[in-house]
């Protein structure tokens, strides 16, 4: 049975897709649109869901409930066909740690129908592309954790698939590495391909992704541009610890009115995190606490990190999230 | 596909073909599994010359059990060497080369545990290609054990009186069964947890079965309920068909009883084994 183009923008279309391991909700009801050459960016802690859901989408694992398309092809009844759209980089290397780099891209590439001096052709290139030329020949075992996953990305790319998915691209990688590899990922995409990208770290998904979910706990918290996403937790956070915790509640209350926005309030620390979206009316914050007699222990401006988006959106952090989810882990186990 | 064009500049500027432009099938042909199933015993043998570690046990084992074996019980069993030489050497193939067919199961659990098995699911390929592709390079081990042990045996003053066409044929057959007996290991493979549990389930199997048997020891020499079941155990019906044919060069009834034995093991085993693979693959 042959299927001709449909007629679909999105490259990826997922609905309420749910995935269970034992009593742990792992996935829990996903909803994802990916436009056609667009980057797409799942951000989310440890144990979110991340892996599960792109194990889901190219066909490795089967959906509890819910349904997905990619290319308009559901996942499920035309498997094969989406496994010839689809190129996947998994988090953990999936080459073959006894062959050489060229073994590994040969034996790929006469898997997906190439002769054997196309395949041979095939890996050269693709080994020169990602800087492995040197270390063709050697056995993976003496690869460095950048070098693989340069191997990793190079097996995923031999069909030329328009939708690739990577798996946290960059998690343990150096930060030289790193920008190797965003370098990589936007040449990529400048040749077409569409790419649906997973990461624990916001400023990956603000570098790479046009539009981002926030996943945890197996549910899409928040979707949109990195912009939009970054508005509903300003651009930057303020954060300011006080001399006096009895002060807490008229701080609170005077940043509602200065700035506009809904403080984070950790008493224990005698802490308060706001979203700071226009840096000028801090000047007059802090004018108006020291009319009202409060003294500051300390204050810092930062950068929002995935930890704030993530207290915005669920009223928890990042580590609360992990400690959850280990909880959880822990409970299934006992 | 439209995409296995070759660009041969070292940084491809082509841009790819949008999905919805592709004509995709949803179905794996016949020639195509069989393509990938050669690709992925290349793959076996790639990796067996990349670790020959692992081909210890198929070449140690034939050597130092014919050494052992002959001269432990070449005396007792036969009255000298030259004349236990006939009756060991099949015995000791057929034990050493169904013994190898147990890696088969070991290695495709650790196989399936492994990263790349994730790529290979992810690939537009036959599903059974892994399995079937590690099942046919197997049978390059049979071989190597095989023929060591026939050289053993030759080197220690066998001479076959089937002539070359009697031990090519006994080879063939022994190649055959072990093969057929390999997805029983397989089997054990896809459905075990760990590699090491394969490892003991298999030998749980494999020790009654080729000690059991009247490859060392003739069966009348055994306690009557023994003999029951060395006379019905298929490893001795193999054992005797592969001395038929080293010795006489006669085909009988033992190696017809043996090939019956495979079929039926590869067909209740290969269902099985690629139901309970295809639910995991
Ligand atoms: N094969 C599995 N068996 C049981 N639990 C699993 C399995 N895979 C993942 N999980 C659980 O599902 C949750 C989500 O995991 P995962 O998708 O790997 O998260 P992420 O990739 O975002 O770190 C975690 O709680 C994890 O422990
Ligand atoms: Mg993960």
């Amino acid at each position: 049975m042959t299927y001709s183009a449909s007629t679909s923008d999105w490259a990826v279309e997922a609905d309420g897709l749910v995935k269970t391991f034992g009593t742990n909700r792992a996935v829990d009801g996903i909803d994802l649109r990916v436009a056609t050459g667009t980057v797409y960016g799942v951000l989310g802690p440890n144990g979110a869901g991340k892996t599960t859901t792109i194990s889901m989408l190219a066909t490795l694992l089967k959906p509890d409930a819910g349904s997905a398309r990619i290319f308009g092809h559901d996942v499920q009844r035309e498997s094969q066909v989406v496994r010839q759209l689809i190129g996947v980089t998994g988090q953990y290397a999936s080459v073959d740690e006894t062959l050489s780099a060229t073994e590994n891209l040969v034996l790929f590439s006469r898997l997906l129908g190439l002769s054997s001096s196309q395949a041979k052709v095939k890996a050269h290139d693709l080994l020169e592309e990602f800087h492995l030329t040197d270390a063709a020949k050697r056995p993976l075992k003496n690869f460095s954790g950048g070098m693989r996953r340069r191997l990793d990305l190079a097996a995923s790319l031999i069909a030329q698939p328009p939708l690739i998915f990577l798996d946290e691209p960059t998690t343990g990688l150096d930060p030289r590495t790193r920008m190797q590899m965003w370098d990589t990922i936007r040449r990529l995409v400048s040749t077409g391909s569409t790419v649906l990208l997973t990461t624990q770290y916001l400023d990956e998904a603000d570098q790479l992704a046009d539009r981002i979910a926030v996943i945890d706990r197996g549910r899409v918290v928040a979707e949109g541009t990195s912009n939009e996403l970054k508005a509903s937790v300003g651009e930057s956070s303020l954060e300011l610890r006080l001399a006096d915790n009895r002060d807490l509640d008229d701080v609170r209350v005077a940043i509602e009115r200065v700035l506009g926005v809904d403080p984070t309030v950790s008493p224990e620390a005698g802490r308060i995190t706001a979203p700071m979206n226009n840096p000028d009316r801090v000047t007059e914050l802090l004018v108006t606490l020291r009319e009202e007699g409060i003294h500051l222990a300390e204050l810092s401006v930062a950068k929002p990190t995935l930890d704030e988006v993530f207290l915005t959106l669920t009223g928890r952090g990042v580590d609360d999230a992990e400690t959850e989810n280990t909880a959880e882990l822990e409970g299934s186990r006992a | 596909m439209t995409t296995t064009t070759i660009t041969p500049s070292p940084r491809p500027t082509t841009t790819i073909v949008p999905g919805v432009q592709r004509t995709l099938k949803n179905r794996v042909s016949i020639a195509e599994t069989l393509s990938h199933t050669v690709t992925m015993a290349y793959r076996g043998l790639l990796k067996i010359k990349r670790t020959p570690e692992q081909l210890f046990d198929v070449t140690l084992q034939p050597i130092i059990f014919t050494l052992m074996f002959t001269y432990i019980f070449g005396g007792a069993i036969a009255g000298n060497v030259q004349n236990y030489l006939p009756i060991i050497i099949p015995g000791i193939l057929v034990q050493t080369v169904i013994t190898t067919s147990v890696v088969t199961g070991v290695q495709l659990r650790e196989d399936m545990d492994k990263g790349v098995f994730d790529r290979f699911r992810s690939l537009p390929i036959a599903r059974i290609a892994p399995l079937s592709g590690a099942l046919l390079a197997d049978t390059v081990r049979y071989l190597i054990a095989t023929t060591l042990t026939i050289t053993m045996g030759v080197i220690m003053g066998l001479r076959p009186a089937g002539g070359m066409g009697g031990v090519v044929a006994a080879a063939l057959l022994v190649i055959v069964c072990s093969w057929a007996i390999s997805w029983i290991f397989a089997f054990f493979g896809v459905i075990a947890r760990t590699a090491s549990s394969v490892q003991g389930i298999s030998m749980l199997v494999l020790f009654p079965l080729t000690f059991l048997s009247n490859a060392f020891v003739p069966a009348n020499t055994m306690p009557g309920w023994l003999q029951w079941f060395v006379n019905i155990n298929p490893v001795s019906h193999l054992v005797t068909a592969v001395r038929d044919l080293m010795n006489n060069g006669t085909f009988g009834a033992d190696a017809w009883i043996s090939l019956l034995g495979a079929a039926v093991i590869v067909a209740i085993f290969a269902p099985l084994t690629v139901k309970a693979y295809m639910r995991k693959a």
